[in-house]
């Protein structure tokens, strides 16, 4: 769907700006600047104020992501539970560095502070959704299901 | 042994959460008629005398909130559920909505008809997009059977920013803006969300109110810890043999917690420490273990409840390491408002780092000492005001561990 047809199905709403942006999210993994700019028209807002919305949240990012958004979560739970091996696996599998996107565009490599499934340290999220229990044999699975 | 007890977790395992008909045979939404049978004043009194405090680590009397609300004079009024749940290692307002939603919902619409709201939200966190769909067809269900009248809910998304759980950064929020706390006074139950009155409480609070409303205030009352009654869900993680939760009277100690419902160190190794309420708790030493959990006895300790989190380390752990770690969390998390918080939590992830490095010296903790407490009352939010208690509880418990670092 085009960015504007998405952005209009939320001008009704009340404070909308942020539910927008999750489903810009939804199609591109990233908020594109042109976006952003109309988000600020249909919202009655400053581009500023828009920009500032959109560079608050963690989740929200205003530069190119990867098709597939890993994070991997550091808060003392997980750092306790082994995270660091985990993101040493996830560089060396996808040869690229924590912040960092694949050249072909695929994969993004983030942190994240807890997403709520300390039962099974440590955890991760690829677009949103958690694996638990993450140790180094389980990721090339994960990925091989990334589209 | 102390056994479990469950309130808010009820119907956990006996309901299924996407059909409200096994809610209703459970008893449910018959505390909301009862409720819509009583004078409004009368209502907020019952909750009052229970003594319910809230579940969102603040520890207020939610009755007494309410009224608060009530006696607010305004057009439109707001009732907010807290589902922001970002402290780490906690997860049980998932658990509730994951496993019973209606209880949430039905415990919302008591608060509604108490203050005179037509219109609530859940704010739910960023990372919890699977509980979207539940949580919507769980209203779509209570307002199709009739049971949401004119109140009218809906679930609003966060977007990864732990300050969003203060009551006043999530209205900001809602709002579609930066999620920045308000200065305090005025409070949300008299200019809240969009300048008007406005309840925010936390899923746990609003699921215990049904339970309450069936069985009386005295009954609730009677629970547990006199000064904070009722029950409490724990999230035990780290090195705990039972990795898992439990809800238990508020009168149990930390030790039962750890080692009675926990089954104790994993591997047979000796327990260290103890960090209760999430990231911003206090971490306790052996020689506290023996303090009830309850909001008060945990104060008076020097300790606190915060959302029951319960993180566990063994005795390999590195607690210097564990702490440099957390002080980060609140550099990352700092929503930037205010100074002594910006500028606090960066120096004190600094310092941090430094004696983690084996660089530092006794000049450091003590730097870090002052820091925070200074950190802990000029910082605008809890956020800045409870970033310090890791650092200031480890250095005072755990000296030994800092030393050991030392250069
Ligand atoms: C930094 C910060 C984060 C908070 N996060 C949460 C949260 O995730 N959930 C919550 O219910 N309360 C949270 N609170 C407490 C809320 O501000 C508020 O006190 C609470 O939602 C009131 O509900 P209660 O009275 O039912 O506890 C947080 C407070 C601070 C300062
Ligand atoms: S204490 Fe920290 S999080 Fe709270 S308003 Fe100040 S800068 Fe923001
Ligand atoms: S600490 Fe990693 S998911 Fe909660």
């Amino acid at each position: 769907m085009d960015y504007k047809e998405i952005i209009a199905k939320f001008a009704d709403m009340p404070g909308g700006i942020i539910q927008a942006y999750h489903a810009l999210l939804d199609e591109f993994s990233y908020l594109p600047e042109e976006a952003v700019v109309e988000a600020a028209r249909v919202f009655k807002m400053s581009t500023a104020e828009a920009y500032g919305v959109a560079t608050f949240y963690s989740m929200f990012s205003v530069n190119t992501r990867g098709k597939n958004v890993i994070r991997i979560c550091e808060s003392a739970p997980c750092h306790v539970a082994g995270a660091a091996d985990v993101v040493a696996a996830m560089e060396k599998t996808l040869g690229i560095k924590m912040g960092e996107t694949t050249a072909d565009g695929r994969f993004t490599l983030e942190f994240t502070e807890c997403v709520g499934q300390c039962q099974a340290t440590p955890v991760i999220t690829v677009n949103g959704k958690p694996y638990l229990d993450i140790s180094a044999d389980k990721i090339p699975a994960i990925l091989a299901e990334c589209k | 042994m102390a056994e479990e007890m469950r309130i808010v977790l009820r119907n956990y395992g006996k309901v299924d959460p996407l059909n409200i008909d096994t809610y209703v045979a459970q008893g449910g939404y018959q505390s909301l008629d009862k409720a819509r049978s009583m004078d409004k004043a009368a209502l907020m009194a019952e909750v009052k005398k229970s003594n319910l405090r809230g579940r969102g680590g603040a520890g207020f009397n939610c009755g007494m909130k309410w009224t608060f609300a009530a006696g607010a004079q305004a057009d439109q009024k707001y009732v907010i559920a807290n589902a922001d749940e970002g402290e780490p290692g906690t997860y049980k307002d998932r658990l509730i909505m994951e496993n019973d939603p209606q209880s949430l919902i039905e415990g919302m619409a008591v608060c509604a008809y108490a203050i005179g709201a037509t219109k609530g939200f859940i704010y739910l966190r960023g990372e919890y997009p699977e509980l979207v769909s539940t949580l919507n067809a769980a209203i779509a269900q209570a307002k199709d059977k009739g049971f949401l009248k004119d109140f009218d809910l809906e679930v609003r998304r966060g977007a990864g920013a732990y300050v969003c759980g203060e009551e006043t950064a999530l209205i900001e929020s809602i709002e579609g803006k930066r999620g920045e706390p308000r200065f305090k006074p005025p409070f949300p139950p008299v200019i809240g969300l969009w300048g008007k009155p406005t309840i925010v409480n936390n899923i746990e609070t609003y699921a215990n109110i049904p339970a309450i409303l069936e069985k009386g205030a005295d009954w609730y009352a009677g629970i547990g810890n006199a000064a904070y009654p009722g029950t409490k869900v724990f999230t035990l993680t780290g090195d705990v043999v039972n990795k898992t939760f439990f809800e238990v009277p508020t009168n149990i100690t930390v030790r039962q917690l750890i080692f009675d419902f926990g089954g104790g160190i994993v591997g047979g190794k000796k327990f260290k420490a103890a960090q209760i309420g999430g990231t911003s708790g206090c971490f306790i030493p052996e020689s506290l273990l023996d303090t009830e959990v309850a909001f008060d006895t945990m104060g008076a300790a020097g300790l606190s409840l915060g959302t029951g989190a319960t993180f566990v380390m063994d005795e390999t752990r590195d607690i210097v390491d564990i702490v440099t770690r957390i002080a980060g969390f609140f550099e990352h998390e700092s929503c930037g408002k205010c100074a002594p918080c910006r500028e606090g939590t960066m120096r004190t992830a600094e310092i941090m780092e430094k004696i983690n490095e084996g660089k530092g010296s006794v000049k450091d903790t003590a730097l870090l000492d002052k820091l925070g407490t200074v950190m802990s009352y000029s910082c605008l939010c809890g956020l800045g005001q409870a970033a310090p208690s890791p650092v200031l509880t480890t250095i005072k418990h755990f000296a030994a561990d800092y030393e050991a670092k030392f250069k």
